[in-house]
């Protein structure tokens, strides 16, 4: 067919580089993610060793001074955030699975697609850049407060603020072209017969994550170009020597960053929801009680994100309502989990690799927000905010979302990229040593953080107070070493599978959902001349009555089943 | 490849289902993204501007509010032109269509120019970027709404191409409407902006 003749004329170039398929810009957001996680990992490695042995000289680097201590904690932070956790969990499915899992050939908007990969890309370069520049990078942290990030009269970094700057600007923009090009597509090209109501939930939650993102990002973009002129063209916006306001930039960060850590939560419950569908045969309890809940938190993550902000001169008057806006907030997603925990009721629960992988995510993430509660409570913050029990908070929540969750869709969607499977039992090792060691690293700092230490500090041992904390420090550390040497395994099996693995075919695991229709791997146009029209919803296990406990979501189109 | 089973009804070819236009939906929802930018820019203007400091800061010049007045004018004319640039299309009067078009962007262009030339002679007076607050936020939102009228006109100069071409048609009237939104995006936001930083 023509499509197919299309695909086989491709150059190289325009095959791998600058490609409109939808599934290659997701395999290019994949390993620019896996890149990028490489770097901000080994400055992981740094902050730790540096936290642990202060001022001994770290292996393959030297000594962490503490200006480069400020710079690499603020670039960690941007780029897991950003250069990781954007593309890896939201960009990375949402191109490879919302047109595949709606029925559609591509995106609606392919070329604009290709434009999202390639802003993210140059704002990766960018980012990297700032090391080779005078002053070296931005060292004011990951959310970059004024007066420090406003003028290099305060930091000494001048063009290191302004790349910084610049490569947000340009995350920001590939991410709101992403999100528009996802909302777009899945309003617009939905396959015949696909409903509202028959719409997987990983295509509802990675939407739901689109459109958090593409209404909090605009104010962050306007604060970003007015930093910008602060740094570049002598305006005083933030800076209070000219009449500026430092906590503007303050709230306008934390009203896109409070509904950004749900941008990276969200996909990982969507795609959590589809796995725990197939691995335990049942439908999911409460679909649509789950999707109102996901409006809810929504509209509620709009109006928390003074939490950030309660010591910060906000007036003490606004702590009581951001309070309990935050507290609210965590009911719709009790609601979920409770949801989730209703769908493992009763299940014939096959404990596959990514089945352990998306449990793994849940018991861990399970810390992460109850913490938060504590957190949101202003007169806890108080005494928390700024200590490393904040920093264990944000890393029981980012690091199962990101890592848990996305790796967990990396296993179970493997055999559709790539056409073969990953090794179970090498999943399964990853899987041990990535959850003994995060919790290894993380939970220590909760200890050390209602202890009264500190975040953000290079050398802890000039502090006579935190001596105490150095052998939790160093337990943390060698945790923290280990959980990032641990995913050498993962990069392992990539490479093994990905050549010698088992042949997967169209559909391993007996799942409804339309992508398992495709060929493994899909072929340019996803489908071959006959779009699938969609007959039943996503989630139709174990139907009294029917001789298989599945039932394909298409049912015009055949898929060979292969057992195993 | 392996095939599909076909024979199952009228699903070759996209799905016939009736559903908004991609690019019609993409457009309200760039539209949305930039409300969502201006309402930033513009709320911090707000906090600055009802904090107590004299408002504009002593030695600031104050803003030429006849000229813009009427240049605001001349930009809700645009839109009052492009609004009725439609209906002739769609009655395949392309003439009609093709002059209203051509008045949109004369007056577009005429909006951008006097703006230009105000602010030239704004900073002879002193007002700059750096010079305060002031004059950093005049330049801001009143600068990032003439970036906005700008590319609007390139898009505009781009349909008024394809209309003189007479590509566009009653029955072909997308490409026109498209731009046609995001025109009274930029010219509704205007009056919002005249009003904030010009009136009161
Ligand atoms: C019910 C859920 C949650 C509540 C109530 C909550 C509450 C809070 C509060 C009050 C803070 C501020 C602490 C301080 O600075 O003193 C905070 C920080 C943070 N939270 Fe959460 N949170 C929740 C879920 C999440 C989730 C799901 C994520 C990410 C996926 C997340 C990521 C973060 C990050 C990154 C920070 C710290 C940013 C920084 O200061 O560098 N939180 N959280
Ligand atoms: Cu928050």
């Amino acid at each position: 067919m023509s499509q197919d003749a299309h695909e086989h004329k491709q150059s190289f170039i325009s095959h791998y580089i600058f490609s409109t398929d939808h599934k290659m810009i997701g395999k290019q957001f994949l390993l620019l993610s896996t890149i990028m996680a490489c770097l901000g990992g080994f400055m992981a490695y740094l902050i730790r060793w540096e936290v642990a042995f202060p001022n001994v000289p770290a292996p393959f680097f030297g000594l962490v001074s503490p200006d480069k201590f400020n710079a690499i904690i603020t670039l960690h932070g941007t780029i897991m955030i950003f250069f990781v956790g954007m593309p890896f969990l939201s960009a990375f499915p949402s191109n490879f699975f919302i047109p595949l899992m709606i029925g559609a050939r591509d995106m609606a908007f392919p070329k604009l697609n290709m434009a999202s990969f390639w802003l993210t890309f140059a704002g990766a370069v960018l980012l990297v850049a700032s090391f080779f520049v005078p002053g070296g990078p931005v060292a004011g942290g990951w959310v970059g407060y004024p007066p420090l990030s406003a003028s290099s009269e305060f930091a000494g970094v001048k063009w290191g603020a302004c790349l910084w700057l610049l490569a947000l600007a340009m995350a920001f923009f590939s991410s709101s072209l992403g999100g528009l090009n996802y909302l777009v597509t899945a309003i617009t090209l939905r396959a015949k017969g696909m409903t509202y109501s028959r719409i997987p939930m990983t295509v509802w939650f990675l939407l739901a994550s689109a459109v958090t993102f593409f209404f909090s990002v605009g104010p962050l973009i306007a604060g970003d170009f007015m930093l910008i002129m602060d740094n570049m063209f002598g305006t005083g916006f933030f800076l209070p020597a000219k009449g500026g306001e430092p906590m503007l930039w303050e709230h306008l960060f934390w009203f896109f960053g409070h509904p950004e850590v749900y941008v990276l939560f969200f996909p990982a419950l969507g795609m959590g929801l589809d796995i725990m569908a197939t691995f335990t045969r049942k439908p999911i309890f409460g679909y649509k009680l789950i999707l109102w809940s996901t409006v809810s938190a929504i509209l509620l993550s709009f109006i928390v994100w003074a939490h950030h902000m309660f010591l910060s001169g906000l007036n003490p008057i606004l702590a009581t309502p951001f309070s309990i806006t935050t507290i609210l907030i965590s009911i719709p997603f009790a609601i979920i989990i409770f949801c989730m925990l209703a769908t493992l009721r009763h299940g014939s629960i096959r404990l596959e690799v990514p089945m352990l992988w998306m449990l793994g995510f849940l018991a861990t993430f399970l810390v992460g927000g109850l913490t938060g509660i504590f957190l949101g409570s202003a007169s806890v913050d108080i005494y928390l905010h700024g200590t490393y029990f904040v920093v264990a908070h944000f890393h029981y929540t980012l690091f199962p979302s990101v890592f848990f969750g996305g790796f967990s869709a990396v296993y179970y969607w493997f055999p559709k990229m790539y056409g073969r499977k990953l090794n179970e039992k090498l999943g399964l090792l990853h899987l041990a040593l990535t959850f003994i060691f995060f919790n290894g690293t993380f939970w220590p700092l909760f200890r050390v953080g209602i202890g009264g230490m500190i975040r953000r500090i290079a050398d802890p041992s000039f502090y006579p107070q935190y001596h105490q904390f150095a052998n939790w420090n160093i337990f943390a550390t060698i945790c923290a070493i280990s959980l990032i040497a641990s995913q050498s395994v993962f990069l392992w099996n990539l490479v093994l599978s990905m050549n010698h693995g088992p042949k997967a075919g169209k559909n391993p695991y007996q799942s409804n959902t339309l992508e398992w229709l495709a060929d493994s791997p899909p072929p340019h146009g996803n489908w071959g001349p006959v779009l699938p029209v969609v007959t039943s919803g996503p989630y139709e296990y174990s139907k009294p009555g029917e001789s298989e406990d599945w039932h394909s979501q298409a049912s015009n189109i055949k898929g060979e089943t292969v057992h195993g | 490849m392996d095939g599909p089973v076909s024979g199952s009804g009228p699903s070759a070819g996209p799905a016939s289902d009736r559903r908004m236009e991609p690019a019609r939906l993409g457009i309200i929802l760039f539209i949305i993204a930039e409300i969502m930018f201006f309402s930033g820019l513009i709320s911090s203007f707000v906090m600055f501007r009802f904090s107590p400091v004299p408002w504009p800061p002593p030695g600031q010049p104050r803003l030429p509010l006849e000229v813009t007045s009427a240049n605001t004018l001349i930009l809700l004319l645009s839109g009052l032109t492009f609004f009725l640039a439609l209906k002739p299309l769609k009655a395949s009067n392309s003439q009609l269509f093709k002059g209203l078009l051509t008045a949109t962007a004369v007056l577009g262009f005429i909006f951008l120019a006097v703006q230009g030339a105000e602010w030239v002679r704004l900073l002879h007076f002193g007002l700059t970027v750096h010079a305060s607050i002031f004059g950093g936020f005049f330049y801001c939102l009143v600068g990032i709404h003439a970036v906005h009228v700008t590319g609007g006109l390139i898009a505009l100069l781009w349909v008024l191409n394809k209309a003189w071409k007479e590509k566009y048609s009653a029955q072909n009237t997308l490409g026109v409407e498209l731009c046609r939104m995001y025109w009274f995006f930029v010219v509704g936001l205007w009056p919002i902006l005249f009003f904030l930083v010009y009136l009161i």
